[in-house]
């Protein structure tokens, strides 16, 4: 009844006001980041047209392979902690017994507070004087001199860093997966119960490639996330040591913000999303492909 | 707590059964006895990540409340030895003041919500309902902030703002805000608009009800769910997104509350960082957040839910 033209044009009016403020503030600020990545960009002096000048600078310039090397490094490192961790968790908790939905509940609680924030917290529980975790490691005899964790050793930052990101999005993960495991019909895991599967079968040979399509989802939104990871480094290392741990965010805000080279982070960021369309096509083809 | 004082009796009949058998034929256990087993064994891994999990965001509350000298203590202390606000004093004097910081928050975040329900609960409605021409296009370019990320967009969002005089202002960090969350917004409110049932719409509008009426009357009340769960993620996104609120707000008086903690925990570096006014600043932003959840968990689960799984 309001397919009059009339009412098309209602419609319209109601979608209007959502979509004129994503062409002003999504679509407009993308245009003009392509225009600005073929420029050269200063806010002091007046922009100058240097066209692919920008991209060709980033095969030469040695912190741009480095912060880009850094984020994937970071990103391959931590996406099967958390997906391998986070299916865990959902297949310890995911019956509807109370303590099993408390342990849930719990797990989730971190994903809710800031990556900020938690990143403040986690900078003073690694702390090498004031902070407990060398208190407690050491408690544990694990350690005998206090560690310092952050900004001196790249290595001892990045495992630093990332037990403190799995401590806070390892319940995203698990949240989607225990949706996924309790969608499965009760019929199809007693079947395979009363074929003498045991559990161990049932999860590789059942509830793993019933739920495939669900982890592939969740390792693209991790992989994302990582590769997109800016708060912890500025928080906990500031990049240090030696901008090692500067990620590809982290150097686009350094371009753009600080030594306003806006023209260059442009290029930096186009490239950057360019990485991460490529991730995304590779899910799909691959969630196609699984056809679950 | 009190699952812990009642394990250990039952714990001993767990742990017997373990040593009574082959450890590595469970699977042929009779039933009921590696069933049991099991249970316990789940149950204690569940309470030892509880508590893993739970222990940073405790240890963080007892750092605020920690005394001067407490907080200074070398090595540092667990359970403070006396409960002190003197971190929550410091914090509320700290530069402009805590309360700024806190309304400079909360600003953003009610504006964030404001723009967000007033640009989408439209927008689903229109999908939804209506036979909008290019609907399909104007949904993906609705959705196109899902493909670019913001992080990528801030230079030229920066400079368009500086044009508009909108940067070191609430509404430019809440329109900033607003696009970050408006794809996953628009996508929830499009399918709670689509689920309401023909009849109680066909119904309003043989009332004679124009198009607005029958938004307002039939169906704000019938996607509520929908508009808490938008205004739940919209509330929790601006309140603790970082990046932006750096690169946006530079004047200090505007800073948002993660962006003057980030700021403390650095400046006050060469006098030593004061890790107890830190810590303080680290509960009371965590408090809101931790509150919603627990309180609209059911709404949280259900966005996520919905908005991941497409």
């Amino acid at each position: 009844m309001y397919a009059t033209r009339r009412h098309k044009l209602t419609g319209l009016l109601y979608v209007a006001p959502a979509l004129l403020f994503v062409l002003v503030f999504t679509a407009y600020p993308f245009m003009q980041m392509v225009w600005m990545s073929l420029n050269n960009w200063s806010l002091i002096t007046p922009p100058r047209f240097v066209g692919l000048d920008n991209y060709t600078r980033m095969a030469a310039d040695k912190q741009f392979w480095v912060s880009f090397g850094y984020s994937l490094k970071y990103t391959i490192l931590i996406t099967p902690i958390l997906m391998i961790g986070g299916y865990l968790v959902a297949l310890l908790t995911s019956t509807n017994t109370p303590l099993r939905r408390f342990t849930r509940t719990v797990v989730f609680v971190p994903v809710v507070i800031g990556l900020g924030v938690s990143s403040l917290l986690w900078s003073w529980l690694f702390n090498p004087i004031f902070g407990l975790f060398n208190r407690f490691l050491g408690e544990l005899g694990l350690i005998d001199q206090p560690v310092v964790w952050l900004g001196t050793d790249e290595g001892v930052s990045t495992w630093a860093i990332i037990l403190s990101v799995v401590w806070k999005v390892l319940g995203f993960g698990m949240i989607l997966f225990v949706a996924a495991i309790q969608a499965i019909p009760a019929e199809i895991t007693e079947a395979a119960m009363v074929d003498g599967a045991s559990y161990r079968q049932r999860v590789t040979r059942v509830i793993l490639p019933l739920t495939l399509r669900t982890v592939l989802l969740v390792t693209l939104i991790s992989i994302i996330g990582s590769m997109l990871a800016f708060d912890q480094f500025y928080i906990m290392t500031a990049g240090q040591p030696f901008n090692q741990t500067a990620t590809a965010v982290f150097y686009v805000y350094l371009n753009s913000f600080p030594y306003l080279k806006l023209g260059y982070g442009a290029a930096l960021s186009l490239v950057l999303a360019a990485l991460l369309l490529v991730f995304t096509i590779v899910q799909l083809a691959l969630s196609r492909r699984s056809n679950a | 707590m009190t699952g812990r004082v009642r394990r250990p009796g039952r714990f001993l009949g767990a742990s017997f059964a373990a040593e009574g058998v082959d450890q590595t034929r469970v699977g042929a256990l009779p039933g009921r006895l590696w069933q049991g087993r099991t249970k316990y064994l789940v149950g204690a891994i569940c309470v030892f990540l509880s508590t893993i999990m739970l222990m940073p965001l405790v240890m963080t509350v007892l750092a605020s409340v920690k005394s001067t000298a407490d907080a200074a203590a070398v090595p540092p202390l667990y359970v403070p030895r006396g409960l002190s606000l003197d971190s929550y004093q410091r914090l509320w004097d700290y530069q402009a003041g805590l309360p700024a910081y806190l309304a400079n928050s909360f600003g953003a975040a009610f504006l964030t919500i404001a723009f967000t329900l007033l640009l989408v609960v439209p927008a689903g409605y229109g999908l939804a309902r209506f036979n909008v021409p290019f609907k399909e296009v104007i949904f993906i370019l609705l959705l196109l902030a899902l493909i670019i990320p913001y992080q990528a967009l801030l230079t030229p969002i920066f400079l368009m703002f500086a044009k508009l005089k909108l940067t070191n202002t609430l509404i430019g960090l809440a329109i900033l805000h607003t696009a970050i969350q408006l794809p996953f917004s628009v996508y929830i409110m499009r399918n709670s608009f689509e689920a309401v049932p023909r009849e109680l719409e066909e119904a309003a509008v043989m009332d004679g009800g124009s198009s607005w009426q029958v938004l307002i009357k039939v169906f704000i009340p019938a996607v509520v769910p929908a508009i808490v769960t938008v205004t739940l993620f919209a509330f929790i996104t601006s309140w603790n997104e970082f990046l932006g609120a750096l690169v946006i707000m530079s004047k200090q008086s505007s800073f948002t509350l993660p962006v003057i903690l980030a700021a403390a925990r650095t400046e006050t570096a060469l006098g030593g960082t004061d890790w107890g006014m830190l810590q303080a600043g680290v509960t009371i932003s965590i408090v809101p957040c931790v509150a919603i959840y627990l309180l609209l968990q059911r709404y949280y689960v259900s966005g996520l839910l919905s908005g991941a799984v497409k």
